[in-house]
């Protein structure tokens, strides 16, 4: 391999190679140090004179003496069953003191998209065990579902809760988890870790490690080695793929910071124009194909900055994502686990997963209704800090009491609580039995008759 | 303009100078705007976007990884187009027309590059009904023949651009696209495939103005907000607000006879579902399944972003051929913001100047171009068709006053505007009917009186005067409560819920309300209407708020939507509510 010493400028992660042969865009470049340590980087733009090349790492020690080498092939990830148990750096390396990855294949990590007609519909619920979740934001196979979370919340307990509890009733395999950290500090890595070994989920988990003391750039790779593993374990090996990403913002700073470095004309609040695009190629690759026994199934954690859901990371991902789930600060304060706000929080693939057949037949109604009560409750309470409860019609106050039992009962749960289906949706209606019948409107009278507990009473009683 | 033929043998041949990401400049190579060419070894399908002396910059729809310069690049000569002719209906293409049913047989489930596929199947063989003979003559848009395409007739024509002429012969039975079926005198050949390039409308007779109203099953469009057939709508609205359910809707239930749905830049599942749902659902008009008479455009978020940008051209294209046929065709784009980002994302590699938030400058102009390609229209031959534009907006933040959504509002007449807070509290389809407005409603007035009802436009002024008024007196029960309003403004109060709760929820998800025709629409608004002028005879009668409100028949009221065959029920809801009232009033 050709080896050129023509390095004509570095700025920041970016190193300029004058001079080469035809070089291909994207390939992988080896970069040479006088000491023999060799760093890694990629091709973002090549023409016949000049040749730019973002390093992975940081580039401490590259001079104009450097060496470079190009590779001749774009960056590919050996993928093998072996895998699974072991922990991986963010650029994919053992560090775990075990042997090397013994390459069963080695894919491309760009990965292509998966033709939309080959994709099957995602139908089959995965139970959490969380009611918020379960109940009124569901999550199914081969959906990405992201946690919208902020600084200081407890977004990695609820990820971890789902890690473990998440299962598809009725059928018998469970997930496999991939998990990707991207710029968390070593604390909150190894609580992630003790809970993994604590449950035996290791054994069925591939963990990369990217920190917060690790160089940023990389954090642009780990996502998509994760998600390369992750396409693997599904579609060539055939199992159910949990992938969570965490967090999504510091891959996100890692991109500004690259088009910062190249000069970008930048978009919103300094992120690249072409963010959307990238993150769509991250989130994308989840979904089930038709004929395939696996599926990947994306749970991405972002901390929204100054908990604004419209800064532009939280807003890009809710346009991609089917739907995501928004932990909220007030909650929180209020001492509620797992405090997730179900007003925001939406799942988008729910009415493909809930109802006869998947879970029971009046999940959707139930769930609309709860969700109706809860936000005229909740607005009522502004009002009440203005008027005072006795001001209320006694219409309000029973609305205004079903939002404090709402958070008391249906959102707040154990970190190890783990509710059946059957149980939300019981407790949904005992929740909704609070409230007059008729104020009941978005549920048809045959579904009060077989499920409302006052009906349900009375029918026994004859 | 005609578009140019293939000329194969004189192709010029140039080699790339530099790639980086979607936009790549070759040198030596003699092209023109927009030409399409193949570009390195591969010959991944690109299109050129700007010269400047000797390089000419191509935009390529395809992942460039790997590509080095000093590749070949080939000019085509063509401009990007479409191939239109049997076998579009129930087909699903990505951006620039490779359907990706045979994407899936040549490259498997990923979508790699390098491969071509043609729009239409040439294999495949159509029974071809002439409907003219020889002797007759023919000029550009003529109907010339017939093909029973699904339960939709393809209707084959002389091309937008030829010179008139007389047949000399016709041909009938089983043909494959490129066939000839027609000879003119002048030894003019015509096959029953066309092709057009996208960026080039479609000619047409004249333009004329919309006056039907595109029923689509939603209370709230239909009741309120309607658009006409040939109209332009936009619906804006931050994420998970509803914009895709109330697309999908529009594309299931709208009484267009074709529909052109183009995922442009959006979720890979949704279209999915798109592809999974449609073959099970009945046209409430003919009762076939509503594939039969849909042409689907999926350019997902992950797909290559030119192609994207390529993406609306081809659905706007494609509804335009079959407005020629005399069809009304609805076009859904979802979502233009992203068309709109791809735009950006070209503009930015381009190094060009920015304008508003980054967006190109020329930003209003492709906007104001793509939504003057709808309308209703006397077509070449003289029929009547429409293409209805209905554009997703999705403005980042949910921020209305960014530039996508601004430049659209300058353009469409009618404006759905998605709320996030109503989506929040379930109330679907989330749109606002404070911020909406429709221009047509005074075009469409004559429709209305004669299709619904003479009071119909009364009565929509009467909802709409009665929702104005609570968002009003909402101000002051935020202040002081509902109990401290006046007896009157109480009922308004309780009057408006009913009508957002009855009328204007909708559930896209029950069998029934799915689904709600215009007479249905108007007898539910009708009852409300009743409740309210028997509440305020029975408030001045000197009974009290409580007691109305109390009324118990009412209650069934929301009930009517899930019912089929509503009319008995509510004829007894409003019998009951009568007798509750007389009996009230008596009392007091």
């Amino acid at each position: 391999m050709k080896e050129y010493r023509t390095i004509n400028k570095i700025a920041g992660p970016l190193v300029f190679v004058e001079k080469t042969e035809p070089i291909g865009y994207q390939e992988l470049v080896n970069i040479v140090l006088a000491d023999g340590t060799m760093k890694r980087g990629q091709v973002l733009d090549t023409s016949d004179d000049l040749v730019v090349v973002q390093i992975f790492e940081m580039t401490t020690g590259i001079g104009r003496d450097s060496g470079v080498r190009f590779t001749g092939e774009t960056i590919k990830m050996p993928v093998g069953r072996e895998m699974l148990g072991r922990i991986l750096s963010g650029g994919g390396k053992p560090i775990d003191g075990g042997p090397e990855i013994v390459p069963e294949k080695r894919l491309d990590i760009t990965g292509a998209a998966i033709n939309p007609y080959a994709r099957a519909n995602p139908s089959d619920f995965i139970q959490t065990g969380i009611s918020t979740i379960d109940g009124t934001n569901t999550l199914v196979r081969g959906q990405k579902l992201p946690i919208f979370s902020g600084a200081g919340l407890p977004h990695n307990n609820i990820a971890l809760q789902i890690a473990r509890q998440a299962k598809v009733p009725g059928s018998t395999e469970g997930f496999a988890v991939v998990f990707a950290a991207m710029g968390i500090t070593k604390e909150e890595a190894n609580a992630f870790m003790q809970d993994f070994e604590r449950t035996g989920a290791l054994e069925r988990a591939v963990v990369f490690l990217n920190l917060a003391d690790d160089p940023a750039v990389e954090r642009i790779i780990t996502p998509r080695l994760a998600l390369t593993t992750a396409e693997y374990l599904a579609f060539e090996l055939g199992m159910h793929v949990l992938v969570i990403l965490t967090d999504m913002t510091n891959y996100c700073e890692a991109l500004r910071q690259i088009g910062a470095a190249r000069e970008e004309v930048p978009g919103r609040r300094g992120y690249p124009g072409y963010m959307y695009t990238d993150l769509a190629c991250l989130y994308e690759r989840a979904g089930i194909i038709k004929g395939l026994k696996g599926s990947v199934t994306q749970i991405p954690i972002l901390t929204m900055p100054g908990d604004d859901i419209t800064h532009p990371i939280p807003d890009l991902t809710g346009y991609i994502t089917e739907g995501q789930i928004v932990v909220n600060r007030d909650l929180h304060r209020k001492g509620i686990y797992p405090p997730i706000n179900v007003l925001p929080s939406l799942s988008r693939l729910m009415n493909l997963g809930i109802g006869k057949g998947h879970t029971r037949e009046d999940h959707k109604k139930v769930s609309d209704q709860m969700y109706a009560g809860y936000a005229e409750g909740n607005d009522l309470r502004g009002l009440v800090a203005i008027v005072g409860k006795d001001a209320l019609s006694e219409r309000d106050r029973m609305f205004l009491e079903f939002a404090d039992l709402f958070e008391n009962r249906f959102v707040r749960q154990g970190f190890d609580e783990d509710r059946t289906i059957e149980n939300t949706l019981n407790l949904g209606w005992e929740l909704l039995s609070t409230l007059p019948v008729e104020q009941l409107v978005r549920i048809d009278r045959e579904l009060i008759q077989k499920y409302h507990p006052k009906f349900r009473a009375g029918a026994k009683k004859e | 303009m005609e578009v140019k033929n293939q000329k194969t043998k004189d192709q010029k041949q140039g080699v790339l100078k530099r790639i980086a990401g979607p936009v790549v400049t070759a040198v030596n190579l003699d092209a023109h705007m927009y030409d399409v060419v193949k570009v390195g070894k591969e010959a991944l399908m690109g299109e050129v976007i700007k010269i400047q002396g000797d390089n000419v910059i191509i935009q390529v729809y395809e992942d460039t990884s790997g590509i080095k310069p000093g590749e070949p690049v080939v000019n085509t000569g063509l401009s990007l187009s479409v191939e239109l002719g049997p076998g579009l209906l129930t087909s699903i293409y990505d951006g620039i027309q490779r359907p990706l049913a045979v994407l899936v047989e040549k490259m498997g489930n990923f979508i790699e590059r390098g491969v071509t596929a043609p729009g239409l199947s040439h294999d495949k063989k159509w029974g071809f009904k002439p409907l003219v003979k020889a002797g007759d003559k023919v000029q550009a848009g003529s109907i010339i023949g017939e093909v029973q395409e699904t339960n939709i007739v393809h209707k084959v024509m002389i091309p937008p651009t030829a010179k008139p002429g007389v047949i000399k012969a016709m041909k009938s039975g089983e043909f494959t696209v490129d066939e000839i079926v027609c000879t003119l005198e002048d030894g003019r050949e015509f096959p029953m495939i066309q092709r057009w390039p996208v960026r080039v409308p479609r000619p047409v007779m004249e333009k004329m103005n919309p006056t039907i109203p595109l029923i689509t099953g939603q209370r709230i469009l239909d009741g309120l907000f309607p658009i006409a057939k040939g109209g332009t709508a936009a619906i804006p609205g931050p994420f998970g607000s509803g914009k895709t359910v109330t697309q999908q809707q529009l594309a299931k239930w709208s009484d267009a006879e074709i529909v052109v749905y183009i995922g442009c830049g959006e979720r890979g599942n949704e279209m999915t579902e798109v592809l999974t749902e449609f073959p099970h659902l009945e046209d409430p008009k003919s009762g076939k399944p509503l594939m039969e008479r849909t042409v689907l455009i999926a350019n997902t978020s992950n797909m290559p972003v030119a192609a994207r940008e390529a993406s609306v051209y081809t659905g706007i294209t494609i509804a335009e051929y079959f407005r020629d046929m005399g069809y009304d065709v609805s076009l859904m784009a979802d979502s233009t913001s992203r068309w709109a980002e791809a735009m950006r994302e070209i503009s930015s590699r381009l190094e060009e100047m920015p304008g508003e938030e980054g967006y190109p400058a020329y930003l209003a102009a492709r906007l104001s171009e793509f939504y003057e390609r709808a309308g209703l229209v006397k077509t070449l031959n003289g029929a009547r068709g429409s293409v209805s534009v209905i554009g997703a907006v999705s403005p980042p933040g949910g921020d209305f006053s960014e530039p996508v959504t601004q430049n659209t509002l300058r353009i469409v007449k009618v404006f759905w505007a998605l709320d996030a807070k109503l989506s929040q509290r379930r109330h679907f389809p989330a749109i606002n009917w404070l911020n909406s407005y429709s221009l047509y409603l005074d075009s469409l007035q004559d429709w209305y009186d004669k299709e619904v009802s003479p009071d119909w436009n009364q009565i929509r002024s009467w909802a709409m005067g009665v929702l104005q008024k609570e968002a009003e007196l909402q101000e002051i029960v935020q202040l002081v409560g509902s109990d401290a309003l006046p007896e009157t403004e109480q009922l308004t109060i309780e009057i408006a819920r009913m009508i957002r709760e009855i009328f204007l929820q909708q559930n896209a998800y029950d069998a029934v309300d799915t689904f709600c025709d215009m007479k249905k629409q108007y007898d539910m608004m009708k009852s409300i209407r009743l409740y309210s002028d028997l509440a305020y005879a029975a408030q001045v009668a000197g009974v009290s708020p409580a007691q109305i409100i109390a009324i118990k028949a009412k209650n069934e009221l929301p009930q009517i939507k899930f019912i089929k065959d509503y009319k008995p029920e509510l004829a007894k809801i409003e019998k009951d509510m009568d007798a509750e009232f007389n009996a009230l009033r008596s009392a007091a």
